[in-house]
């Protein structure tokens, strides 16, 4: 549970700076966050249905889902990065050129860092997730994978839905935290 | 792992799978409304439910022995000594006057 210290870590600060915590997370975007949810959410379905594609013996299943799986995936990753990049622009990046308008609350700039932290080493587990997909696809093509023997589809995925399940937690603790009515 | 060999039906992935949006789109309008310190909690207790589904249906935890439930849920204990002895130090050093707060 690598992810564990640092969701102790944004435990810590948020009790320590909550005026901080609700201000900056103002200024994360809901619905990139919402839509990379559901995005991720998809993958997993696809991923799940890869696995079982395998345990049935279905080799365009297996192709077709974790084709799928990889495109999602990587439909995350841009979202992010169009969410970094808009970071940079409104000087949202902790270090010497933190420097929002408006001001925010001291305390900001480690909010600020967990942010890149968490979802930076998220989005890393991502990439490698993705990776290790295209791995599988290669070998899952090859027509390797039988009912008998579907180890690493199945593994693989259960790395996948891990992946997903930190995501399910960032999204709420990062950007729903200073979402309020008026809003939507 | 491929123990079980079990065929779960699409339907029941799907189904799983529909369940995990209605509860992000539930989550996200909850949040829009402010009810102080219960938004947390709300937004909280949808993340557990929504990771539930993933490790119960999609990660195969259901079908799976009662040795593999027990070592995914002593993960999360693990998690949960972390957190509650970690907090304990973190709101206790003010009272003692401690440094490092």
């Amino acid at each position: 549970m690598f992810f564990g210290g640092l969701f102790m870590a944004y435990i810590v600060y948020r009790s320590m700076y909550p005026e901080a915590w609700e201000k900056s997370s103002q200024e994360l975007n809901v619905y990139m966050g919402a839509a990379n949810t559901a995005v991720l959410i998809c993958s997993s379905l696809t991923m799940v249905l890869a696995v079982r594609a395998a345990q049935v013996g279905s080799r365009m299943g297996q192709v077709v889902n974790l084709i799928l799986t990889i495109l999602f995936g990587s439909t995350f990753l841009v979202v992010k990065y169009f969410e970094y990049a808009a970071k940079f622009e409104h000087h949202l990046v902790p270090g010497p050129h933190f420097g929002p308008v408006p001001a925010l609350p001291y305390g900001s700039q480690i909010f600020f860092a967990l942010y890149f932290i968490m979802t930076g080493i998220h989005a890393l587990h991502m990439v490698a997730g993705i990776i290790l997909m295209l791995i599988i696809l290669g070998m899952a093509w090859k027509g390797r994978f039988t009912p008998e023997y579907y180890g690493p589809v199945e593994i693989s995925g259960l790395y996948w839905h891990f992946v997903d399940i930190v995501w399910i937690f960032l999204f709420p603790l990062l950007y729903l935290l200073g979402f309020k009515l008026g809003a939507l | 792992m491929s123990t079980a060999h079990i065929i779960v039906p699409i339907r029941t992935y799907v189904a799983v799978f529909v369940g995990l949006l209605i509860c992000t789109l539930l989550t996200v309008v909850v949040a829009a409304y402010d009810f102080g310190i219960l938004n947390t909690a709300i937004a909280l207790t949808v993340a557990c439910f929504k990771a539930t589904l993933v490790i119960w249906f999609f990660m195969g935890v259901r079908y799976n022995t009662p040795l593999t439930k027990v070592a995914v849920i002593s993960g999360f204990v693990w998690l949960l000594i972390l957190f509650g002895l970690g907090m304990s130090d973190y709101v206790s050093r003010p009272w003692l006057g401690v440094l490092g707060r």
